[in-house]
Formats: structure tokens, sequence, C-alpha cells
């Protein structure tokens, strides 16, 4: 039976993958700012090299672009027109809330209303006022944007409650019956998650209460990874890969996990079973590596998702960076790197395809097992 | 925006987006597709049950009809050994009282034929005294008619009766 289950979901990766590549592939040419959209690398790069001013191509910067939030979605640069979706801006400032379009920021002075995105220093990026960004002292900001990361995190909790709820309906309406369609591919993603994930590490008694979580974050984790490699839009915003995300996910493994800690998993924290006395008596140093470890679990978990999905993404953005930077020597050069390097990028896409279900399952697995630390019963023989 | 700085905003948001899906598929999916399943795999382990059941109890329906032949072919030997038995009884009897019988008629042949044997012999001795006494009348007839020897007859006679 878990080897069906496995085989449908190899089945399912297989099918993604070779949707996601394909996407990827052709949208390798067009997303790097100052590219076009045609399709042959080497017009991409002639291009490039045309452009006024001689820009220089600079991977570091385009990649951390791709991979960090923005506060408007970039698409693709048709010649000197930018193709990106304005994103709503919601400041609160002194006091008083500011709400405009992204938009409004593309001008000669990059600024409006007095606020600006910050080019340099600790807060590149965010928006700063146009005082802070001259002085480095102003009014505190707080940015509470629509920005891509926010808005694929809406998408996509769309799509999942979408695609979940008319999944439930199918059950609701044929109970009792085999499953098919979505329904069909979903069912042992959700079993898996139930079986061996909640029942092995909870236990068969409590791990119905974990269950609604569990599934949840792993269908989030698990679609916001896949969606992030997709590179066309909804698709592309490195939503897991960001460390907000992850660290919302996690805090809030921690407060489940904390608030359904019965009081043999405290005492286990103060009072460590299984180590000499002294390391207890009379500096606690156990205690304290056992507090320390209630806030490091989650925040592993934070890093680990962040680290994992970021690196993916850093490593693809570097195969294309590959073919721009030969490009810019000469274009013969470009096309020759450029083909290999689809053939790396291909390959890295199936791994990060493989990490996206890895992530996700680890994410769960290890919340399902801090739950189950934290609810399990006192062995009643010692 | 740097990567490992994050905005107040994004936190929210994502704090209020998790929460909301979380609440949402929470009572509109995984609550009825985990009870879906939970009570489709107890309708199949039902099922299996019941099957399980319906085999043992075939394979005990087998068994008692086996019983129940069986009990009825040793019936049968039983009956049929009885019947052998009064047979043969009624075989033995049937002998005996015919042998009996026979017996019983050669006695009464027997007897019969002792007295019609002893009836004919007393004909016989009738007969055979009629016929002396003729005799004896014709003899008689023919002495007496001298009378000389009426005298020695009478002598004879005489001399034979003897005085008591």
């Amino acid at each position: 039976m878990i080897r069906s289950r496995f085989a449908s979901l190899f089945l399912v990766f297989v099918l993604l993958g070779s949707f996601a590549c394909l996407t990827q592939v052709h949208a390798g040419t067009l997303v790097q700012e100052g590219s076009t959209l045609k399709p042959a690398d080497s017009a991409a790069v002639s291009e490039m090299k045309e452009q006024p001013g001689g820009e220089k191509f600079n991977p570091g910067e385009m990649i951390m672009e791709h991979v960090v939030d923005n506060h408007e979605w970039h698409i693709a640069t048709i010649g000197h027109f930018d193709l990106c979706i304005p994103l709503p801006v919601l400041l609160i400032c002194n006091g008083q809330i500011h709400a405009f379009w992204s938009a409004k920021f593309h001008n000669e002075t990059h600024s409006y209303l007095g606020f600006t995105l910050s080019k340099e220093g600790a807060n590149k990026g965010k928006i700063v006022t146009i005082q802070e960004e001259m002085t480095g002292k102003g009014p505190k900001v707080y940015d509470f944007s629509i920005t891509k990361t926010v808005l694929a995190i809406f998408i996509s909790s769309f799509f999942l409650i979408l695609i979940f709820v008319s999944v439930a309906n199918r059950y609701r309406k044929e109970p009792n019956q085999a499953p098919h369609g979505l329904q069909n591919m979903l069912e042992p993603l959700i079993l898996f998650i139930r079986d061996d994930v909640a029942k092995s590490s909870i236990g068969e008694k409590r791990y119905e209460k974990y269950l609604p979580y569990l599934l949840t974050i792993f269908f989030f984790i698990f679609f916001n990874n896949i969606l992030g490699i997709v590179p066309i839009f909804p698709g592309g915003a490195n939503v897991t890969g960001n460390i907000a995300v992850t660290g919302v996910m996690a805090f809030f493994t921690l407060v489940i996990t904390t608030v359904s800690g019965n009081r043999h998993y405290w005492i286990d924290i103060i009072n460590t079973p299984g180590v000499p006395w002294w390391l207890k008596i009379p500096i606690p140093l156990m205690p304290i590596v056992e507090i320390i470890g209630i806030i490091t679990k989650p925040f592993v978990l934070m890093v680990r998702l962040f680290a994992n999905m970021t690196a993916g993404h850093i490593i693809i953005l570097g195969f294309i960076s590959i073919i721009f930077i030969f490009g810019q020597i000469s274009a013969a050069l470009g096309i020759g790197v450029g083909i290999p390097t689809l053939l790396f990028m291909i390959f890295m896409d199936l791994l990060e395809l493989l990490v996206a279900f890895i992530q996700a399952y680890v994410f769960t697995l290890l919340s399902a097992l801090y739950f189950g630390l934290a609810t399990v019963e006192p062995h009643h023989s010692s | 925006m740097e990567l490992v700085n994050p905005g107040i905003g994004l936190i929210v948001w994502m704090t209020l987006a998790f929460l909301a899906i979380l609440y949402i598929l929470g009572k509109y999916a995984w609550k009825p597709i985990l009870k879906a399943l939970k009570e489709r795999e107890s309708t199949i382990h039902e099922a299996l049950n019941s099957a399980e059941k319906a085999k043992e109890e075939m394979l005990k329906l087998k068994f008692s009809n086996e019983e129940l032949l069986q009990e009825a072919k040793n019936e049968r030997d039983a009956i049929l050994a009885t019947a052998r038995k009064i047979k043969e009884s009624i075989i033995e009897e049937s002998k005996q009282k015919a042998s009996e019988e026979a017996n019983r008629i050669i006695v009464a042949a027997k007897e019969s034929i002792q007295n019609e044997k002893m009836n004919a012999m007393t004909d016989l001795k009738n007969q055979l005294a009629d016929l002396s006494l003729d005799v004896a009348k014709k003899i008689l007839k023919r002495e007496l008619s001298d009378p000389k020897k009426q005298e020695e007859y009478a002598k004879e006679l005489i001399k034979d009766v003897k005085f008591n």
C-alpha cells in the first residue's frame, strides 16, 4: 500500500516536473531585467549590450532582486518598457496612514509623498522617508504593503482553499466511493501526512487534534515551493524562501508545542532524564540547554526551509546568469555556454521539485515530532 | 529588501493569511475529508470483516453439512445393519419353524400311517376271522355229515374243554 502511494507521488512529481521545466526553459530568457522576450539568447545579449549607458550585467544584484521581496511584481522588461504589476503600498508613519500604488515610485526622483525606496544600506529595498535616506535619521515607517510575497501568499492561499474545498465536496457528495481526478492525486498525500507523519510521530490517540495544522503547513509549503519554481506569474515568487513566512510558520509550531506541552514535557526540560546529576546541580546546564532548545527547534525549522528554498532559487538564477555573463563577452560564447547550462538548469529544476517535497515533508514531520514530544505520556514502567 | 531582515508588514500579512487558511481549510476541507476517509476506511474494514465472517460461516455450514451427511450415513449403516439382523433372524426363525412343521408333519404322518396300519390289520384280522369261520363252517359242514366223525370231534372238543 505504501509502495503504491509512493508510486503515485512519484508520478505527480514527474508531471509537475515536466511542466515546470518547460515553463522554466521557455521563460529562461525573460527573467532577467534588461533582457528581451525574444527566445534566442544571442538576441537578448546583443540587445543588452546596446542598451544606453552600457549597463553592466550584475548577477549578484539580479539574483538578490529575484529572491527577496519587492513592492512590485516585475515580469519582464521589453526594450525600455518594464512589464510589471504595481502593488498597493500601505504605510503608517507618524500616526498617518498612506496608501498608494507602487507605480508612483516610477518617476524622476523615485520618491512619492516624501517616501522612497532605499537604495543602500541595511534598509535596502525598504520604504523609508527621504529624510532618512539622506541623513540616516528620520521617523520610523511601518510598511504594511501588499508586496510581491504577500500577493503570492494570497494567490496560493486562494488556490489551496479552492482546491481542497472542492476536493472536500467530492468526498461529501460521493462518500465511500473510489477517489478520482484531483481527489485521487491529493488523497495519497493526505494519507501520507496522516499515517506516516502524524500518526507515527504523535501517536494513535492524540494525532487527530494536530492533523489540520500539519496538513495545512504541508500543503501550504509544498504548494508554494512548487509555485516558486514556476517562473511565470503567479509563480516565481520566493514565498517559502522568505524568512518572514517560514518564521511565522515556525512560530505557530512553537506556540502549539508550548501550549500542548504536558507535565511530563516540562519536567523533562527542567529535570532532564538520562544525564549525570552534575550536569543539573549546582549549575543547571542541561535545563538551560533544554530551555534554549525550545526556541532553537522552531528556529531551525525556520532557517532550514528558508535556506533550502532560497538556495535553490539562487542556484537556478546563477545558471541563468552564466549565460548572460558569457553572452557579454561574445554572442557565440553565450549560445555555446547556454546549451549545457540549460541542461544543468533542467537538472536543478528537477532537483528543486524533489527539494520542494522534501522540505515540506521535513517541516511537517519535525513539527509533528515536536508535538509528539510535548504530549508523550510518561513511561509507567520506569 | 534584505534576505534575513523581514518587514513587519509581511509578518502580519503572513500571520493573517495563514490563520485564515488554517481556519477555512480546517473547517471546510480537512474536517470533511478526514471524516470521509475515516468512514470509508471503517466501511472497508467492516466489509472485510463481514466477508471474513461469511467465509467462516460458510466453512461452518460446510462442516455441519458434512457432519449431517456423516450422521445420515451412520444412520443408514445402522438401519442396514439392523435390517440385516432382522432378515437373518426372520430366516432363522422361519427355518426353525419350517423344520418344526416338517417334523410335526412327519410325526403326524407316521401316526396316521400307524393308525392306518392298525386299521388295516384289524380289517385283515376280521376278514381273516370271517374267512376262517367260513372255512371252519365249510369244513364242519363236511365233517359233521359223517356221524362217526361228529362224535370224534365232539370228543375232541370235550377233551379240550377243561373245567376250571
